[in-house]
């Protein structure tokens, strides 16, 4: 298998290579271009501290900024020449973009998206990680709910395949509409408007437990003693769980809503499974798939789309991140 | 907490049961392709998974014997519908009772099982609810016999013979190799590389720091989307091309912020006076970070090997763009969202089968490391 070959020799010299790397080039700045002897030594010391971080984060810092700064921008300039490199366009490809139909479907169709799977994931999440908190089975009842996020889009799409396919003897909805008396199979994905709600079912299923480890750990974290002081007031377990519990995850909520929000924007792999796009199910990552290979620079307009509505919430993490380093 | 104030049992009662049934809906579709990838084909297409316990009614079809005897005037034919190699091949796991027949194929359950079905021109032809038939016939019917349609019911029937089909042919095997070759170096060769960065962010000073971290934290919701285009142009330059080399490096990129972020996290939180006592001991960062700093966070790096592992194997996207769309370097995801759903949309049982072998290596993974996942999830999310 010359492939599987590769694949070792690329693993040796992938791993070697940063060790030999990080290993000869501190020797040789310690060593050779600042020693830590003769009538500099003190001095040198001092130099080869300045620089060894750099040599640490060299490689990281390289890779970072080839394959994710460096196409921020690439791609920036390639939205502004049209399917011919060489063509300048200006702003066109993005004129084109909002005055197609379809553009405007996906970006609909994705806020819909941005909107109901991150409040669908987070309520599933926060329900399931409240309601097992107590129980002696909580955790096996956890675990199983977090198995779909080990699947991959295209095998959790085919599972729900088996949910929606439009055959009674295949598709669950359509067996339990069978037994309801109705005769005529239908193809949930083909109904207009209500199809992409089956769709983010699927994300929904898939995050939920993404969801619900994270606001477990945080609900677990909160101080006992507010809760049995509210207990003592007399609070009713629904009380409990609004005003006293919510309100001090509500950091932790925000970041869980965030980062499935991000997600959602990035998935393409249901609509391309499901649907491969057709019966107004288009969203924008599913949409650029279209024009790859075909058109870059449509493609790379539609990608800086997403990159702009994604802009806020970067610079909200940002903002965090830096709060906390404080 | 058990039997505090507050807590009734009704209401545990009510928590119990909410819990069964929110499990059972997320577990459901699962269990639907687990059932269905070891289903026959026929039986798959016969009734539904939930069904696969119980019998299912299939339709065959089958010829009476050749052997005739006269009877008076008559010809009659007897024997068991069962025994004829056509019919049998319905039946696997040999054929249960029969419950309509008929002789043409357009109205295969004409009449009841057990019933004379007069057939015109004098001939009669009776099946049997145990196969048996009796066939009448004014002359002798010759050297073929009179076909038979009938249907009965065909006990469950599990297989393996879907992931033999699946692992065989279509050159899936080929994909499940091509999935761990991409995964494999993908997740290996980011560790060290993030660790180093992680390491510098964490525990040296220098100017610019901050910032770095910024970015990090910046580039961790970049979209990938933004990569395609300009890295795929970039490849095809320096004669990478779409290979399994390009699709390494770009994995090895793509979780790069994730790492960097994971691990420094992670290495914040490690003890000062450890690494400010080997410092003091004349350490020299190298050393620090290779005998103290990587051996103390290896629950980080297994979370972080874990995830990259999970988004390598599972990933279609980066697959699609940076490896050859042949045959020969497809991996499964790709195979199966192309190939499989495109031509074979209605063989639901290799379809699944399919699913099934592609999420089950990550289903291990996940159930048998489970807690260095929840613990990664946790040192990336929250403070």
């Amino acid at each position: 298998m010359p492939v599987i070959l590769q694949g070792i020799i690329t693993i040796l010299i992938g791993v070697g290579g940063c060790v030999a790397y990080f290993y000869f080039s501190n020797l040789l700045l310690d060593k050779v271009i600042f020693p830590a002897k003769g009538e500099k030594a003190g001095q040198n010391i001092n130099r080869a501290n300045q620089v060894r971080p750099w040599l640490f984060l060299f490689p990281a810092v390289f890779v970072l900024g080839l394959y994710l700064v460096y196409p921020v921008i690439g791609s920036f300039f390639r939205s502004l020449y049209g399917r011919n490199p060489d063509e300048f366009v200006g702003l066109g490809n993005y004129a084109s973009l909002i005055a197609s139909e379809d553009f405007r479907i996906s970006f609909f169709n994705n806020f819909l998206w941005a909107i109901v799977v991150p409040a669908g994931a987070t309520f599933f999440g926060l329900m399931v990680a409240q309601l097992t908190d107590k129980l002696s089975w909580g955790n096996l009842a956890k675990s199983l709910i977090f198995m779909p996020m080990a699947i991959s889009f295209v095998g959790a799409s085919l599972i729900w395949k088996f949910v929606y396919a439009n055959d009674a003897d295949i598709g669950l909805i359509n067996a339990i509409r069978a037994s309801l008396g109705f005769t005529d199979p239908v193809d949930v994905l083909q109904i207009p408007f209500w199809n992409n709600f089956f769709l983010m079912i699927i994300l929904i299923w898939i995050q939920t437990g993404f969801a619900m480890v994270i606001l477990s750990a945080a609900l677990r974290g909160i101080p006992e003693e507010t809760i049995e002081a509210a207990i003592l007031d007399g609070a009713n377990p629904w009380q409990l769980f609004f005003q006293i519990k919510v309100p001090q995850i509500m950091a932790t909520i925000v970041v869980v809503w965030t980062t499935i929000t991000i997600l959602v924007l990035k998935v393409f792999d249901i609509v391309y499974t499901m649907t491969g796009g057709n019966f107004g199910t288009e969203i924008l990552p599913s949409y650029m798939m279209d024009f790859m290979f075909r058109d870059d620079g449509r493609a790379t307009a539609i990608a800086f789309v997403i990159m702009l509505i994604v802009l806020p919430v970067m610079i909200w993490n940002i903002v965090q991140a830096r709060k906390e380093m404080r | 907490m058990d039997n505090i104030a507050g807590q009734k049992s009704s209401l545990t009662w009510a928590t119990h049961i909410s819990v069964l049934v929110l499990v059972l809906l997320w577990l459901i579709p699962t269990i639907g392709l687990f059932v269905s990838s070891f289903r026959d084909r026929d039986q798959i297409s016969a009734s539904g998974w939930w069904n696969a316990p119980f019998a299912v009614e299939l339709t065959a079809r089958g010829r009476t014997s050749a052997e005739a005897t006269p009877d008076g005037d008559m010809f009659v034919v007897t024997g068991n519908i069962y025994d004829d190699p056509e019919a049998q091949s319905y039946f696997p796991g040999g054929g249960g009772e029969v419950v309509a027949f008929g002789t043409r194929g357009a109205n295969p359950t004409e009449f009841e099982a057990g019933t004379e079905a007069d057939l015109g021109d004098g001939e009669t032809l009776t099946v049997n609810a145990d196969g048996t038939y009796r066939y009448v016939s004014p002359e002798d019917p010759g050297s073929r016999g009179q076909r038979v349609y009938f249907a009965a019911a065909s006990p469950p029937n599990f297989t393996l013979d879907n992931y033999e089909q699946v692992l065989t042919a279509d050159n899936m095997d080929q994909a499940f190799i091509n999935t761990f070759t991409v995964t494999i170096p993908a997740t290996i060769i980011p560790i060290l590389i993030a660790a180093f960065a992680a390491y510098a962010l964490a525990w040296m000073d220098f100017p610019g720091r901050g910032v770095l971290i910024a970015v990090v934290v910046g580039l961790l919701v970049v979209p990938l989307q933004l990569a395609l285009v300009p890295m795929l142009n970039l490849h095809n330059k320096l004669g990478i091309g779409q290979s399994f080399m390009g699709i390494w490096f770009a994995h090895t990129a793509f979780g790069m912020p994730l790492a960097v972020y994971l691990l420094r996290n992670y290495m914040v939180g490690l003890p000062r006076d450890i690494i400010e006592s080997a410092k003091v001991d004349g350490a020299t960062d190298f050393e620090l970070f290779v005998r103290i700093i990587l051996p103390l966070s290896l629950p980080a790096l297994a979370a972080f090997s874990i995830f990259q592992f999970l988004w390598t194997w599972n990933d279609l996207l980066v697959a699609k763009v940076f490896l050859p769309s042949d045959d020969a370097s497809k991996v499964m995801t790709v195979k199966i969202a192309d190939d499989l759903l495109g031509s074979r949309g209605g063989d639901w049982g290799i379809l699944a089968t399919a699913a099934f072998v592609s999420i089950a290596v990550p289903l291990l993974v996940f159930f048998t490391m489970q807690r260095f996942l929840v613990r990664g999830l946790l040192a990336g999310s929250v403070k």
